[in-house]
C-alpha cells in the first residue's frame, strides 16, 4: 500500500526559474546593490560572487493585514508575577511585546533581505551596465582553463592513476632488500646439504634439520608480500594556467577638484574592466596606481579612489612618473605593460604637448597599449586634440570619450581585436 | 508494559531504503491497531536542495512560476546554508496518495519520526478533519496543480511574462481576502476543469456584461436607481468577484484569478487548523514511536534521539524570554490532546465538573470525534482545560490603545479560567486575526467605482499596507476604488480613495 520513491535524482533546480523570474523583478534594485559593492571593493576583487541586500518594503507582497492600534487582548504562557487586575507597563515583560505580533503580518522589520549572487550573476549585471556584447561576456567570465602536465610520480592517488611499471619496479626492489638476509642464508643452507649429502644418508638428523631449515627460509621468502601499499605509484598530473605570463597594468588618474565622484566611478569600472581583461590573459597581473594633479604619485587602491584633491593639473608629472616606473621596474622583456589613462581632460595649456612628446616618444614604444579616456559630457579639451595626433602613428594607442557607462566598451573592443586576433 | 520482544529493529545512524520499509511497516500496524484511518502514503526521499524547492513553492510538488516563490526560494537556502535554521523535517501533502518527503540528511530515527508524524499523523487530520473534506478535494488537487501551472505558462506565451506577474501580484495580494468562510467550494476535477475552462471563459465575458447592460434606461427616477445595490448582497470572497464581476477582464484573467483562488481557498482550512493538525501529528508519532518501544522494536539510543527532537519541538518558552513568540502551536496541540486521553482515562473532579462528557470515556472515540469536529477555534473553546491552563501558566493580558498600561484582565485561576479559553480560542478566530473585508457596493450608474468595506473588531485598523493591496484592487477592477471602515458604533469613514490611473503604454 505504501509506496516509497527515491526522487533524489529528479531534477534538481526546480526553484531556477522562479530565482531568475526575481532577479528579472528587482533588477533595479539588484543593480544598485551591485554598483555599491563595485565601489566597495577592490579592482582585484571585481571577480566573486556578492551578497546583496534589498530593503524588506521593496519586495515586500502586501496584503491587507491588522495594524497594532486599537484593543488587543492577547494570551501568553509563562506567567511568573501577575494576578487579574494588575495593571503594567509596556511593553509585556520589558522584551519588546513580541506576543502581539502574532496578529500583525505587516512584516514592520526594518530588516534587509539579503542574498547571495554567484559569481556567475554578479558579472552579468557588472557587464550589463557596460553594455558589452555577448561574445566578450562569455570569453570574460569564463574560468581560466587549464592544462593537465605530467609532474612526476607520487605516492598516493586515484586508481585510474597508477603507474604498473613504477610501482612493480617498486615491489621488487622491496621483496630483493626484505628477502636477501634470508635468500643468503638459504644459499647457505643449500650448499651444505649438498655437502652432506655426499656424506652422509638422506636420513640422517643433520640433514633433516637442514631441509627443515631450508623449508623455514624459503616460507619466509615466500610470506613477503608481492605488492604492497608502499609500492604504489601513481602518475601525478599538476594543472597549469594557460595563460603563462606577466602583465603590469598602470592606472592613471587625475584627481583634480574637477574629477568629481560620479567620474571617478566611471574611471574605476574602467579599470576593472581592464583587469578581468587582463586577467583572462595573463597569469600574475601586477596594477600600479598613479594619480595626479599638478604633481604625481603613486599610491595603493584605497587612496587612488577615496582621497580628494584639488588644484591644478599637470598631466605629465604622471607621465613621467610611470616613465620612471617602468624603467625601473618592469623591463620589457619580462612584463608585457598596459596602461590606462583617465581624466576629465582639462590639462594645463602648455603641458599637453609634452604629454603627447612623453607618450610618443617614451612610453608608447614599450607598452602593449595604452588607453586613454576622457570622462567628460561636454567639448574636447587640450589634451584630447593633442592625444589625436598621435592616433594614425601609433597602433597601440586607444582613445574614447565617455559620457555614460557604456561607452567604454568601445575602448576595449579595440583592444579585444588586437589580442585576440 | 505489553510483552517484549527480544530483538529490537536494528537502529543505525545510516538509513537504508530497507529499513525505511521496515519501520514503517511497524508504523502502520499500530497505527492501525489505534484506528488511525488514512489515505495511501507515498513516502518521497529528496535531497535538501529538493527541500528547499518545496519550500519555496508553497511545500506542493508542482506549482506556477512566481519571483516570490523564488523571493522565498533565497531566503531559505540563506538561512540553511549558514545553519541559522534547520530545514523543518518535513512536507507533508493533503492529497491522495498522501505525499510525505523524507529528507536524504536525516538519520533514520528521524526518518521514523517523519513517518509517524506526517504519513500517519497528518494523514489522518487530512482525511478525517471536516474542514478538509468540505473544503479540499486530495483526489484532484495534484491534477489541478498541473492544470494551473501549465495553464499559466501557456498565458505566458500568449501575453507575456509581464502581464501574467502583474496579473498574479495582484490577485496573491488578494489571496487572503479570495476564500470562502462559509460556502462549500465546488469540487476540483482536472478533466471537469479543462472541459469547462472555454465554455466558462465565453459564458463569464457574457455575463460580465450585464454590468453595462443594467445602464439605466432614460425614462428611469433617479430615487429608483439609487436603491439598486450591487452585489445585493455583501460579497466576502474579493476574488471571487473579480473574477464573475470585474468589467475590464479578460477571459484569461478571470482563469488566472480563478486559479489563485482555488489554491488559496485549498490553503485555507490548513490556516485554521495548525494546533489541532500539528498536535495531532506529534501526538500520534509520540504515541506510535512509544508503543513500538514497549514491544521492544525500538533500542534505547533510538529512543534518546527520538525523545531529544520531541522535546525540542514541544517547548514553549515563558513570556519573558528573548525568544518567546506567540504559544507554540505544537506544544499547545500536543499538549492539549494528551490532556484529553488523561481525561477519559484518569479524570479528576475537576475534570468532571467541567468535561461531563468524556471524562471516564473511551478516548479513542472521543479522539476522532474531536479530530473531525473542530477547527483550531473551537477546539480550544472545548477542550482545553484548566489543568492545562495551570501547567502553562496562562494568563491574559488586555492591550488598549487608549490606556496607559496593560491591564492583566485573567490568570489561570477559578475566576480566569473561563475568560482565557475565550481569549485564547479568539485569537485563533481567522475573522479576529485577519481584517473582515467585503465588496459592498458597484457604482453602476455613475463611474463604476467598486466600494470595499472593513468591519472593524475592536477598533483594530487596517495595517499600512492598505495602500498596496488597493492598487492591486484598482488594477484588477479597473476603476476607482473606495475602501472604508464600519465601527463598531455603525459609523462609516472612508479611509481611502483611490482614483484608477491606466496603466501606460510601455515605451518600446
Amino acid at each position: 500500500m505504501v509506496r516509497i520513491i527515491d526522487r533524489r535524482f529528479d531534477s534538481k533546480n526546480k526553484s531556477a526559474v522562479n530565482r531568475q523570474r526575481f532577479f528579472r523583478r528587482f533588477k533595479q534594485q539588484i543593480r544598485k546593490a551591485v554598483a555599491d559593492a563595485i565601489d566597495g571593493r577592490s579592482i582585484r576583487d571585481v571577480d566573486n560572487g556578492e551578497s546583496v541586500s534589498i530593503p524588506t518594503k521593496d519586495i515586500s507582497e502586501p496584503q491587507f493585514g491588522l495594524g497594532r492600534s486599537g484593543e488587543w487582548e492577547t494570551v501568553f504562557s509563562g506567567n511568573d508575577q501577575f494576578a487579574a487586575g494588575d495593571e503594567v507597563d509596556r511593553p509585556l515583560g520589558g522584551a519588546g511585546g513580541s506576543g502581539k505580533g502574532k496578529a500583525s503580518n505587516e512584516g514592520e522589520s526594518t530588516d534587509d533581505f539579503v542574498f547571495q549572487l554567484s559569481r556567475e550573476e554578479f558579472l552579468d549585471v557588472f557587464f550589463d551596465d557596460l553594455a558589452l556584447p555577448n561574445l566578450v561576456k562569455t570569453q570574460l567570465a569564463a574560468i581560466p582553463e587549464y592544462k593537465l602536465q605530467r609532474a612526476g610520480f607520487t605516492s598516493s592517488g586515484t586508481p585510474a592513476n597508477i603507474n604498473i611499471v613504477r610501482s612493480l619496479r617498486g615491489a621488487l626492489g622491496r621483496r630483493l632488500a626484505l628477502g636477501s638476509p634470508f635468500a643468503a642464508e638459504l644459499r647457505d643452507a643449500r650448499e651444505r646439504l649438498e655437502q652432506l649429502r655426499l656424506e652422509r644418508a638422506e636420513t640422517d638428523p643433520e640433514v633433516e634439520q637442514l631441509l627443515e631449515e631450508i623449508a623455514r627460509l624459503r616460507a619466509k621468502i615466500e610470506g613477503i608480500p608481492f605488492i604492497d601499499k608502499v609500492d604504489l605509484r601513481y602518475n601525478n598530473r599538476i594543472r597549469i594556467p594557460k595563460p603563462s605570463t606577466r602583465a603590469v597594468m598602470f592606472c592613471v588618474m587625475d584627481v583634480s577638484g574637477s574629477m568629481d565622484e560620479d567620474k571617478k566611478a566611471t574611471a574605476k569600472r574602467f579599470f576593472m574592466l581592464l583587469y578581468l581583461f587582463l586577467t583572462r590573459n595573463y597569469e600574475k597581473i601586477e596594477v600600479v596606481f598613479i594619480r595626479h594633479h599638478t604633481v604625481a604619485k603613486e599610491v595603493d587602491e584605497e587612496d587612488f579612489f577615496h582621497s580628494r584633491e584639488s588644484g591644478g593639473t599637470v598631466v605629465s608629472s604622471a607621465l613621467e612618473l610611470m616613465k620612471d616606473i617602468i624603467q625601473e621596474r618592469y623591463a620589457t622583456s619580462l612584463w608585457n605593460i598596459y596602461g590606462a589613462q583617465a581624466s576629465d581632460g582639462d590639462n594645463w595649456e602648455n603641458d599637453s604637448p609634452h604629454c603627447r612628446e612623453l607618450l610618443a616618444d617614451n612610453i608608447l614604444p614599450f607598452v602593449q597599449h595604452f588607453a586613454y579616456i576622457e570622462i567628460t559630457p561636454g567639448e574636447p579639451q587640450n589634451l584630447w586634440r593633442e592625444y589625436e595626433k598621435l592616433q594614425g602613428s601609433h597602433g597601440n594607442f586607444a582613445m574614447q570619450r565617455i559620457e555614460s557607462l557604456a561607452n567604454i566598451y568601445p575602448v576595449f573592443r579595440e583592444l579585444f581585436k588586437k589580442t585576440t586576433a | 508494559m505489553k510483552k517484549r520482544r527480544s530483538k529490537p529493529l536494528p537502529a543505525p545512524a545510516e538509513w537504508t531504503f530497507e529499513l525505511i520499509d521496515e519501520y514503517q511497516r511497524e508504523i502502520a500496524r499500530v497505527a492501525e491497531s489505534f484506528g488511525l484511518d488514512t489515505y495511501p502514503n507515498q513516502i518521497e526521499v529528496i535531497t535538501s536542495e529538493q527541500m528547499m524547492d518545496a519550500y519555496a513553492s508553497v511545500g506542493m510538488p508542482v506549482n506556477y512560476h512566481h519571483w516570490s516563490f523564488g523571493k522565498h526560494f533565497l531566503s531559505t537556502e540563506k538561512g540553511y546554508r549558514r545553519g541559522q535554521m534547520g530545514l523543518a523535517y518535513e512536507i507533508v501533502i493533503n492529497s491522495n496518495p498522501c505525499i510525505a518527503y523524507l529528507m536524504e540528511e536525516n538519520t533514520m530515527t528521524m526518518q521514523a519520526l517523519v513517518i509517524a508524524h506526517a504519513a500517519y499523523g497528518h494523514n489522518s487530520f487530512f482525511k478525517g478533519n471536516y474542514l478538509f473534506r468540505t473544503w479540499t478535494n486530495a483526489d484532484a488537487i495534484v491534477d489541478y496543480l498541473i492544470f494551473a501551472r501549465s495553464y499559466i505558462s501557456q498565458c505566458e506565451e500568449r501575453y507575456g511574462e509581464e502581464e501574467v506577474e502583474l496579473l498574479l501580484d495582484s490577485c496573491h495580494a488578494l489571496m487572503n481576502v479570495g476564500v470562502d468562510r462559509y460556502k462549500r467550494p465546488p469540487k476540483l476535477s482536472l478533466e471537469k476543469e479543462q472541459l469547462r475552462q472555454h465554455e466558462r471563459e465565453e459564458y463569464l465575458q457574457s455575463q460580465v456584461n450585464d454590468l453595462w447592460r443594467t445602464l439605466p434606461a432614460h425614462d428611469v427616477r433617479p430615487s429608483e436607481v439609487q436603491a439598486v445595490r450591487f452585489p445585493p448582497e455583501p460579497e466576502e470572497n474579493v476574488l471571487y468577484f473579480f473574477e464573475k464581476h470585474a468589467p475590464l477582464l479578460e477571459p484569461w484573467q478571470r482563469e488566472v484569478v480563478r486559479i489563485v483562488r482555488k489554491i488559496a481557498q485549498y490553503f485555507f482550512p490548513q490556516r485554521q487548523t495548525q494546533v489541532m493538525n500539528e498536535g495531532w501529528a506529534t501526538f500520534w508519532h509520540y504515541t506510535l514511536l512509544n508503543t513500538l518501544y514497549d514491544e521492544g522494536l525500538l533500542t534505547d539510543s533510538f529512543m534518546m534521539e527520538f525523545l531529544h527532537s520531541h522535546t525540542n519541538v514541544v517547548m514553549q518558552p515563558p513570556y519573558n524570554v528573548p525568544w518567546y513568540s506567540g504559544i507554540n502551536p505544537y506544544a499547545l496541540g500536543f499538549a492539549m490532546w494528551t490532556d484529553i486521553r488523561r481525561i477519559c482515562e484518569h479524570p479528576t473532579d475537576e475534570d468532571r465538573q467541567w468535561f461531563p462528557d468524556i471524562a471516564g470515556g473511551n478516548w479513542c472515540e472521543v479522539f476522532d470525534f474531536a479530530m473531525r469536529s473542530f477547527k483550531d477555534e473551537s477546539f480550544i473553546a472545548q477542550f482545553l482545560s484548566p489543568k492545562l491552563m495551570r501547567d502553562f501558566k496562562l494568563f491574559a493580558v488586555l492591550d488598549d490603545d487608549r490606556k496607559q498600561k496593560l491591564h492583566i484582565s485573567a490568570i489561570h485561576d477559578e475566576a480566569g479560567y473561563k475568560l482565557i479559553r475565550q481569549k485564547l480560542s479568539d485569537q485563533y478566530n481567522i475573522g479576529s486575526r485577519e481584517p473582515s473585508i467585503q465588496v459592498w457596493n458597484v457604482d453602476l450608474r455613475g463611474d463604476r467605482s467598486l466600494t470595499l468595506r472593513h468591519h472593524a473588531y475592536h477598533r483594530r485598523p487596517i495595517g499600512e499596507s492598505m495602500d498596496e493591496v488597493l492598487r492591486h484592487v484598482a488594477r484588477l477592477w479597473g476603476f476607482n476604488v473606495r475602501l472604508e471602515t464600519q465601527h463598531e458604533d455603525g459609523h462609516v469613514e472612508t479611509l481611502r480613495e483611490l482614483r484608477f490611473e491606466r496603466r501606460q503604454p510601455r515605451t518600446p
